[in-house]
């Protein structure tokens, strides 16, 4: 019944997405626009910074996923449709998770984008080992979309919104982000550790269960008036 | 005279007995000297910190699942203790750590920790000024994220090799040092629920002319 309902909801969303394709069109446009001002910034004769390559991966991972949660929650907002999917019978962890899993796909499609345009861009190895840079991704991504899925869903009734939204999820994920940065500039370093890059990875994991467990939890009193 | 015109008095009355003790009587650290008084107000404050955060997210929890009005005055009151003594506690910090250290920030495991659990306070505050109506929930579940932080700040120093003291510090202190440090941190335990009693009373009255407004409209 959980599955079955986290599937309804991620099929939904995935329909309206597939038909106008804007917030992955958006998304994808702003998080190459960001990398490039990076680079416009801080590529100089040729050469690019050393070890800039996994901040300013996670950088433009963090910025527009906060855009593409903004964008996402509101077009449930513009017709009510997010108070429908509340009335429903459904468990309310079944919605949050249906929506979470639509975000993570949304960032790993932008993050296919992305990790090619970094690693061109600031002459980074970052396909040496794709499975550790796999596994980096999706624990990242899964850490920032938790707290952002619940945050972003909040914040439809509150006023503000769209600058609320970066003010608050910011602080509480910079973890995530400093961990991601960390577990990507290991794997990219010239001598490649792999027990630094466990260390950050088991931290990783340690944040997504922290998240997923406090916003499994708290979604059902959040989301009642 | 206010209530808590006598309460405020005593603990202004012990902080002034404090300094001359600070002073005067701790001895000096052998490597550090004067620098090292820094610590018995930087600890006690980060103390204070930790404790506010663990009551705005206990009281959030409480006001989340029962709904309980008084528990979130509580929680926002909480919260501005955790952006005052998390400020003293980072203002103080880095005071001690270019004697100590050489430099004013190192970005080390409890700093950065005890820096972002600050800036979700700060967070919280400005969600409850500008996030309108409804904004209570909301910022209930931010606090109970920034209560997820403390034992991290806690215990980030005994697990990471960081160059803050460790937490092992405090039960090995002579008592030359310790008597001074447990007077400092019983005053500022007792600032803490001075200002976080009348933050709430405050809250109270607030709450109570609101309910008065809404009766004279009916």
């Amino acid at each position: 019944m959980f599955a079955h309902i986290v599937w309804l909801v991620l099929r939904k969303d995935f329909t309206i997405e597939v038909r106008s394709l804007e917030i992955a069109y958006t998304t994808l446009f702003f998080a190459i626009s960001c990398v490039l001002v990076f680079a416009f910034a801080l590529v100089q004769e040729g050469r690019a910074p050393e070890g800039g390559a996994a901040g300013i991966l996670w950088i433009a991972i963090a910025f527009s996923g906060t855009l593409a949660l903004g964008r996402t929650f509101e077009r449930e907002r513009q017709a009510e449709t997010l108070r429908a999917l509340l009335l429903a019978p459904a468990a309310r962890p079944a919605v949050y998770v249906g929506k979470l899993l639509g975000i993570v796909v949304l960032l790993l499609a932008a993050e296919l984008v992305l990790v090619p345009l970094v690693a061109l861009l600031f002459q980074a190895a970052l396909f040496a080992h794709p499975i550790w840079l796999a596994l980096i991704l999706l624990t990242g991504t899964i850490g920032f979309a938790a707290v952002g899925t619940l945050f972003a869903a909040m914040l439809v009734r509150a006023r503000s919104r769209d600058v609320l939204l970066p003010v608050l999820l910011y602080p509480i994920t910079v973890p995530v982000i400093i961990a991601g940065v960390r577990a990507t500039g290991a794997l990219v370093a010239p001598e490649f550790d792999a027990g630094v890059l466990r260390v950050w990875l088991a931290l990783l994991v340690c944040f997504d269960v922290v998240f997923l467990t406090l916003a499994l939890w708290t979604f059902e009193p959040l989301m009642t008036d | 005279m206010p209530k808590s015109f006598i309460p405020a008095a005593l603990v202004c009355g012990l902080m002034f007995a404090m300094a001359p003790i600070l002073i005067a009587n701790a001895p000096y650290e052998s490597t550090m000297g004067l620098v090292q008084k820094i610590f018995y107000v930087h600890l006690p404050s980060a103390w204070m910190f930790l404790l506010g955060a663990i009551i705005g997210g206990i009281a959030s929890v409480r006001y989340l699942f029962r709904g309980d009005p008084r528990q979130d005055r509580l929680a926002w009151a909480a919260a501005e203790l955790v952006v005052l003594f998390g400020a003293i506690t980072l203002v103080t910090g880095p005071l001690w750590a270019r004697k100590a250290w050489g430099v004013w920030w190192q970005w080390d495991v409890r700093l950065t920790a005890s820096l972002m659990g600050w800036m979700v306070a700060v967070a919280y505050m400005l969600l409850r000024k500008f996030g309108g109506p409804g904004s209570d929930k909301l910022a209930a579940g931010l606090a109970l994220f920034g209560m997820a932080n403390v034992p991290f700040v806690y215990i980030s120093v005994n697990y990471w090799r960081t160059i803050h003291p460790t937490t092992n510090v405090v039960p090995t202190l002579p008592t030359s040092f310790g008597v001074p440090l447990w007077f400092s941190a019983a005053t500022f335990l007792l600032l803490f629920m001075l200002l976080l009693r009348m933050r709430i009373r405050l809250e109270e009255q607030r709450a109570r002319v609101d309910a008065l407004y809404l009766s004279m409209d009916a």
